[in-house]
């Protein structure tokens, strides 16, 4: 088994729980929101896109990592983005303003 | 080398206590976002922790180039700031688009990683490998098909032919056969590219047959492929902040995939091999004419003046007509007129989760106006008028009546039991999903043929030029 197999499967599964009780939480009202949210933290995968175009390898990892970096990327930028705009639109009716 | 200077065990340390205040980040984000009140924060957080993650990437003390990086960070920004920008009504595309991209840099990061280890890799990494690129690939070409029926540029109809779960199920069988072969044999000549083109292929055969009104669960299907995706990535590059996201990611998706296949009371093997709304041969077609009650935008609006209370239930008709600004002007003319207004929101309205909240936030209609489906149905006895607005199937009644209906069983916003019930529809024809609607015959039922927008627009001219 690869290094790290066990303790990243302990991981997956307290994060996938933690998950499920976080999400379960969230107002049906901002579902919308929540998707552009989640695509835009799952986009940390451009950590992994950095390295893999960056560090020494062949001109085929070069190209699917540069590829990887500006697909995450842009989920990254364009997901915080709408999810901010969506959320500023979110108002309560008039005097009672919180 | 090394960028900073400092030696290889600190910039480790450095970039771990960073990655683990990212997941920190990342769950505070999604525990604000679960109220309007503290949403913002949460993207705030979210903010950070990604930016934090993505700085300290850099001192990576294997990085031995930057420029296609900085490039590539350059061609994201300007191909991702254009879709954050996009409008409320693009949404739902704008999210497949996004679930593709997601997707597509998951499988390219192991097939990258595939080739670069290719002559050392044990038959458990190379598990892990494949069902990460199979599954990468398979949610890339799925949303972006989803994506070409939102924006209309693929028909929205479930495209269906006979024996067609026998083929992709094939298919599907095929992915994994090449995968088997690859873990006796890494080095197999050719059979990787085979399973990555396989893979794109399922993709494209699983969402094709899957119809417009079932897109809420299959957005939120794939945006949990998306996650699982980038799950195991994280497995296959032993990197806990994206076992973290993704299983967040995942299992975000899956909740929502659930809640709507609860609205709909159907199942996930249904929704995605059922081809909802394929063939509704419609027993009820040769039964003779049936008499529907019409009324004018003047006739309507004296009716919605008189009442007390209106519950308006919008559906995907308002979003098409473009018609919630419109729908916010009589919000506001008719509560100066001391006229109680809720909007019913059904779960599934739209064509995703939470679409029709959006829109009307859009249109600047408070939030504390939109009840949800149950609170909907316990005020609707008290309900002077229920006025639908391109919503069909999620206020049919057959829900309830018709065993023979397929939409038997589905929860709906029960608007038949309301006083008067007023439909803004462009026409008799069956809704998106085919299914006739006897709502439109009852005798309390009054038809307002025409557009959304220009309907609920005469009524609005009605209200403030009669009113004064």
């Amino acid at each position: 088994m690869p290094e790290g197999f066990v303790s990243n499967l302990y991981v997956f599964l307290l994060a996938g729980f933690l998950g499920f009780e976080l999400i379960r939480r969230v107002s049906p009202l901002l579902h919308t929101p929540l998707m552009a949210l989640t695509n835009a933290l799952d986009a940390i995968v451009v950590v992994a896109a950095i390295i893999i175009a960056g560090r020494r390898g062949t001109v085929l990892s070069y190209t699917l990592g540069a590829i990887a970096v500006a697909a995450a990327f842009s989920n990254m930028v364009g997901g915080f983005l709408i999810t901010d705009r969506m959320l500023r639109m979110f108002k309560l009716s008039g005097r009672k303003k919180p | 080398m090394n960028i900073t200077g400092m030696d290889l065990t600190t910039v480790q340390y450095l970039t771990d206590f960073s990655y683990i205040i990212a997941i920190a980040c990342f769950i505070l984000s999604l525990k604000w976002l679960s109220t309007p009140a503290t949403a913002r924060r949460g993207v705030l957080v979210g903010e950070i922790g990604a930016g934090l993650a993505v700085l300290t990437t850099f001192f990576n003390p294997e990085l031995v180039q930057f420029q296609w990086i900085l490039i590539a960070l350059l061609v994201g920004a300007i191909v991702g700031i254009p879709l954050g920008l996009v409008q409320m009504k693009a949404v739902p595309q704008r999210t497949a688009m996004s679930h593709a991209f997601g997707a597509l840099a998951a499988a390219l990061i192991g097939i990258s990683e595939y080739y670069l280890h290719v002559h050392d890799l044990t038959k458990f990494q190379m598990v892990e490998i494949s069902m990460e690129v199979i599954i990468g690939c398979l949610s890339f070409t799925g949303s972006l098909i989803a994506a070409g029926k939102l924006q209309e540029w693929l028909p929205q109809r479930p495209i269906v032919y006979k024996g067609q779960n026998f083929v992709s199920f094939s298919v599907l069988g095929a992915a994994v056969l090449a995968a088997l072969i690859l873990i006796f044999n890494p080095t197999a000549p050719f059979v990787f590219p085979a399973m990555v083109v396989i893979s794109l292929l399922f993709g494209v055969m699983l969402v094709t047959p899957i119809g417009g009104a079932d897109m809420p669960t299959v957005i939120a299907l794939l945006n949990s492929y998306v996650g699982l995706t980038a799950a195991l990535l994280g497995f296959v590059l032993n990197s806990k902040v994206l076992v973290v996201a993704g299983a967040l990611d995942g299992s975000s998706g899956f909740i929502l995939a659930v809640v709507m296949c609860k609205a709909m009371n159907r199942s996930f093997t249904n929704v995605l091999f059922g081809a909802f709304g394929q063939l509704q041969v419609s027993a009820k077609a040769a039964e003779e004419e049936r008499t529907v009650h019409t009324a004018t935008p003047e006739e309507a609006a004296a009716i919605l003046a008189s009442a007390n209370t209106v519950l308006i239930v919008p559906g995907y008709g308002m979003a098409v007509a473009q018609a919630q600004h419109k729908v916010r002007e009589l919000l506001d003319v008719l509560g100066k007129k001391g006229v109680d207004v809720k909007f019913g929101i059904h779960p599934v309205a739209g064509r995703m989760p939470g679409h029709m909240n959006v829109l009307l936030a859009e249109a600047d209609v408070p939030y504390d106006k939109l009840v949800e489906m149950d609170a909907a149905n316990s005020e609707m006895p008290q309900t002077d008028v229920a006025l639908i607005i391109g919503a069909n199937d999620v206020t049919n009644p057959a829900a309830k009546t018709d065993q023979s209906s397929p939409i038997y069983g589905m929860p709906i916003i029960e608007v038949d039991r309301a006083r008067t019930v007023m439909v803004i529809k462009r026409s008799l024809n069956p809704g998106f999903a085919g299914i006739d609607n006897p709502l439109y015959y009852i005798d309390k039922t009054m038809m307002l043929f025409g557009d959304a927008k220009a309907f609920v627009s005469g009524i609005v001219k009605e209200l403030t030029g009669g009113g004064e």
